[in-house]
């Protein structure tokens, strides 16, 4: 029965690890833009969230106002900076590394240098029975929540008009240009939606891993393997990737506690040695 | 030419001359930025010569440098073996993490390299019983190569053959006929394989040849603070190394260094100033990415051009 209970435990955190590497994987996919500001996302989705817990007591308030405003962020970064470096990746590299220490820095000095643990919403606070051993609701509520947010993303990719133009401008944003879509609205719309996603992931995140300095690059670093393990560019591959990353990393850290690193890092070699562009990318 | 070789026997009197006029602090500063210097150009034979930006480089230069401290304070080994290890290694490692990140291109290459870089940050993070974990490694003390180099004046000279040398090396790789062939892989893969080139071996051998160079900046660097830490190994470090090859100009040696040195100045400035050098150096990524996207050379030149035009 233990083995459900870690197996439950690599999922929930896979499922997290999905929420951020599908925004990446999505703005990847559409722009070409490898988004280094993604971790700083979730870190300060978290802080925010943190502090609308603790002034209106309320965590679904903290789960829509926090993506909200860091979506602006988001929108804000890629209209006024990326947008002219478009296919530019060392600029690109360079001005979202920026943005990762100006966020990391800022929300030092707002929110302090002690790591922070969201509090879980009251009705998820308790435990239930897994064939007699205790089981947090709440990272069951976390693999719930990512489904849906999986198959809203999927209903939205595959059966909406604006889901059609975002395959229209991945396949070939040129194309997609001369066809009347408005790719520019897009790639704004798209960089929102995947920064509103991590910051998602750091407010449901917050109450199991926290937030604290460093933590943006931690979690930049997991959402990259998850990326380069599923491939860049593809829902489907951030959902895999991710639950993979989650169960292997829940799964390491049980069975060579010294080097957990190792059982996420060592599959990405091999991974990358056999398929280059991830399980399910595109080259 | 003559009037190259006249600045260049300038630079170095200058250079000579600097623990004669130069207070201590100044001078420790000065070996610092001449690291630096070494660690930027290494980078930048990689991105600006052959078109690879990794994202990983601290992984060389704090493995190199984490080999000579493990070396010295662990095994009390002499420095006679310890620099050439740690030089060595941190090329091997190169050649590793070479297989692996030039299976991919672009982005591919910038995350895996970051990512690889990320494990052996890890592991000097965790295996606190060999490498003291996030406390490092006091106590590497300078080496004695025939005389001592305990003290600022001598080190400083030291280090100032080492780079010096390194340079002209570097200088005489870009130019080489292999230096022309990085070049020419950096326009166009599929030409240089047209023309009968074999690219993956080019791009493998500047791979290994930049990690070399960045090792021996590492030992140089943990010499210097006679310190090592997994701070050397941070991703941050290798943003940093990244923005002063851009800041400089990609693809001129001499940029790099000028950006190496910029870079250095501006954070002694800075945090003698404020606590917040991180959102400084955040803001000056973004501002010279807005203003000066082909480094401080490029902006030199454009003012340069313009005024012949005239």
């Amino acid at each position: 029965m233990i083995w459900v209970i870690h197996t439950l435990n690599g999922i929930s955190f896979g499922i997290l690890l999905f929420l951020l590497a599908a925004g990446l994987s999505l703005i990847y996919g559409l722009m070409k833009i490898l988004n280094l500001t993604h971790g700083s996302y979730y870190l300060v989705g978290a802080y925010i969230g943190s502090t609308v817990i603790a002034t209106t007591g309320s965590f679904i308030l903290a789960l829509i106002i926090a993506p909200i405003v860091v979506a602006a962020l988001g929108a804000v970064m890629e209209r006024f900076f990326l947008r002219q470096f478009h296919l530019d990746e060392l600029p690109q590299t360079l001005l979202t590394f920026g943005f990762l220490f100006i966020f990391a820095d800022l929300s030092l000095w707002i929110w302090g240098g002690d790591p922070i643990m969201l509090p879980k919403p009251a009705l998820f606070s308790r435990s239930i029975d897994i064939g007699g051993l205790g089981y947090p609701t709440y990272r069951l509520l976390l693999i719930g929540v990512g489904l849906l947010v999986a198959l809203i993303l999927w209903w939205f990719q595959e059966r909406t008009r604006v889901g059609a133009m975002l395959r229209a401008g991945v396949d070939d944003a040129e194309i997609a240009r001369a066809m009347g879509i408005d790719v520019s609205l897009l790639f704004t719309l798209v960089f929102a939606v995947g920064a509103l996603l991590a910051a998602l992931g750091g407010v449901l995140g917050g109450p199991i891993i926290g937030a604290g300095p460093g933590t943006d690059f931690d979690v930049m670093l997991l959402a990259f393997v998850v990326v380069i393990v599923g491939g860049l560019g593809s829902l489907r591959g951030a959902l895999v990737g991710g639950l993979v990353v989650g169960l292997l990393d829940n799964f390491g850290k049980i069975f060579f506690p010294e080097f957990a690193l190792f059982t996420i890092f060592v599959p990405m070699a091999v991974i990358l040695s056999f398929r280059p562009t991830g399980l399910f990318g595109r080259a | 030419m003559r009037r190259y070789s006249l600045v260049i026997l300038l630079a170095i009197a200058i250079f000579a001359a600097l623990p004669y006029v130069l207070p201590t602090y100044y001078l420790s500063l000065t070996t610092k930025i001449l690291i630096f210097v070494l660690f930027a150009m290494s980078l930048d034979l990689l991105i600006g010569y052959t078109g690879l930006a990794s994202l990983g480089h601290a992984a060389f230069f704090g493995f190199g440098g984490y080999v000579v401290g493990l070396l010295v304070v662990r095994g009390q080994v002499s420095e006679w073996i310890a620099l050439p290890a740690g030089v060595a290694l941190a090329t091997a490692l190169g050649a590793l993490f070479a297989v692996l990140a030039l299976r991919a291109r672009g982005s591919y290459f910038l995350m895996i390299t970051l990512a690889l870089a990320q494990v052996v940050w890890g592991i000097a993070f965790g295996w606190r019983t060999l490498t003291g974990g996030d406390d490092g490694l006091p106590g590497v003390k300078r080496p004695t190569f025939i005389v001592s180099l305990a003290d600022e004046n001598s080190f400083y000279y030291f280090v100032l053959l080492m780079v010096g040398l390194s340079a002209l090396a570097l200088v005489a790789i870009v130019r080489s006929p292999f230096g022309h062939a990085l070049r020419g892989i950096r326009e166009s893969e599929t030409r240089m394989l047209a023309l009968g080139f074999n690219v993956w071996r080019h791009q493998f051998a500047a791979f290994v040849i930049s990690a070399a160079f960045a090792g021996l900046a590492g030992c140089l660097f943990v010499y210097n603070t006679r310190f090592v830490s997994p701070d050397v190994l941070h991703v941050v470090r290798s943003a940093e190394v990244l923005i002063m090859v851009i800041l400089g100009g990609v693809g001129t040696l001499l940029g790099p260094a000028i950006g190496a040195a910029v870079i250095i100045l501006l954070e002694d400035f800075v945090s003698s100033l404020t606590q917040r050098w991180l959102l400084i150096l955040g803001i000056v990524y973004v501002v010279t990415t807005l203003f000066a996207p082909r480094g401080l050379v490029g902006l030199y030149r454009d003012y340069f051009s313009r005024n012949r035009k005239r």
